[in-house]
């Protein structure tokens, strides 16, 4: 076999895969005739073949159906549930969408903590509390957050007070006054504010 | 008949866990006849081979059907064979050995590297022999040549079951024929 061309060997097996070109058929049928290794070699894989061919059918047991059929997994409702969010991942995206953001507004609510307050000349602040003096007037919005206003004088806008409270006697406000003390309306403000600046933009493009 | 189990497929799809036994039936001995060639043990080929039937019933919503099933079920099949066979420890059905009813078993869970004795393998039934000597060879020969020799399925579906091009299945054919050409000797 050393001696035989190295191409005979992989015929052999082309031979045998039923996938060999005429020319290599003549090729490795004249080469069998003449070398005793390799007729040999091929009688061997052939018997090989017949050999295994040979194994018996192996049946499979009674009870075979009957055991996969236990096995099979219960609650085809839960199935259909998942195949039906897995062909519509819209809803899971749309649902995931608004946890998120209502997440986010509300964690935003929470975490204001802090005192703030729009700065504006000639407004007074004592302690958590703004005042705007008597006599004065406050030119431009004001917005307070964890504190409260007292006006005295007069305001030229609006104002709004976030987690605080309002307090006037004779005030003079020439705008609207919002209160928001609760995380739903803390919710609309934002959705409100959020229409308000797209509006406003859009005015400004025109 | 292609068409009558993919009527089943989707009856099950849309909910009728009983159709599936058809499709059970159907395939039952062909899948079982395969790990029982791979694993070499009546035991582990029924669980391995309900197994498969199992995972392709959790997995049914991903067989695209306007492919063949069985080529599919074949390739959970016999991924499923190699995981066990790289997995298994040499003891691991010891006892189920000991009752068997038949000698076969004993020979598979001897590890491919001891061979027997060559009086004790000549003294082995022609059907003990075969299982013998296909347990021996290497996993990558041995699923090529089952499904070829065993299955006797055409070259471009094992290339499909296995998920490797025609080439290198020709190739572990190749030569997993030699392999057991050198086992056998002169028979």
């Amino acid at each position: 076999m050393n001696a035989c061309p190295k191409q005979i060997g992989e015929y052999m097996h082309e031979y045998l895969d039923g996938d060999i070109s005429r020319e290599h058929e003549t090729e490795l049928k004249a080469h069998l005739q003449s070398c005793d290794d390799c007729r040999q070699h091929m009688q061997e894989l052939n018997s090989t073949i017949a050999f295994v061919k040979s194994a018996a059918v192996v049946s499979v047991p009674l009870d075979f159906k009957q055991n996969v059929m236990v096995r099979l997994p219960k609650g085809k409702s839960g199935i259909g549930v998942q195949r039906w969010l897995r062909r519509h991942p819209i809803f899971v995206a749309a649902a995931m969408f608004c946890i998120l953001m209502s997440a986010s507004l509300l964690t935003g609510f929470n975490d204001d903590k802090e005192f703030s307050v729009t700065k504006q000349p000639n407004l007074v602040v004592e302690g958590q509390t703004v005042i705007v003096p008597a006599g004065e007037t406050v030119t431009g919005d004001i917005v307070v957050k964890n504190g409260d206003i007292v006006v005295e004088g007069a305001v030229d806008g609006n104002i709004t007070v976030i987690n605080g409270q309002y307090m006037a006697s004779t005030a003079n406000v020439t705008g609207q006054i919002d209160e928001i003390n609760q995380a739903f309306e803390w919710l609309w403000y934002k959705i409100k504010n959020g229409g308000k600046e797209i509006l406003s933009f859009l005015d400004k493009n025109k | 008949m292609d068409a009558l189990i993919n009527k089943r497929i989707k009856q099950v799809l849309k909910g009728d866990q009983n159709a599936y036994s058809d499709v059970v039936s159907h395939y039952q001995q062909k899948l079982y006849q395969v790990c029982y060639r791979m694993l070499g043990n009546k035991h582990e080929s029924e669980d391995i081979a309900q197994e498969a039937f199992v995972r392709a019933y959790i997995n049914l919503h991903t067989f695209d059907l306007n492919r063949k099933f069985s080529t599919w079920l074949y390739r959970i099949a016999t991924n499923l064979c190699i995981d066990r066979i790289r997995k298994k420890k040499p003891d691991y059905y010891l006892d189920a050995q000991v009752a068997g009813t038949d000698g076969l078993d004993m020979y598979s869970q001897i590890s491919s590297s001891d061979r027997l004795p060559e009086e004790e393998v000549q003294r082995m039934e022609l059907q003990e022999r075969i299982q013998y000597e296909i347990s021996q060879l290497p996993d990558k020969y041995r699923t090529v040549i089952v499904l070829k020799y065993i299955e006797e399925l055409p070259l471009q579906e094992i290339s499909e079951i296995l998920d490797m091009p025609l080439g290198t299945v020709k190739t572990r054919i190749h030569r997993g024929r030699e392999a057991l050409r050198k086992q056998l000797g002169n028979l």
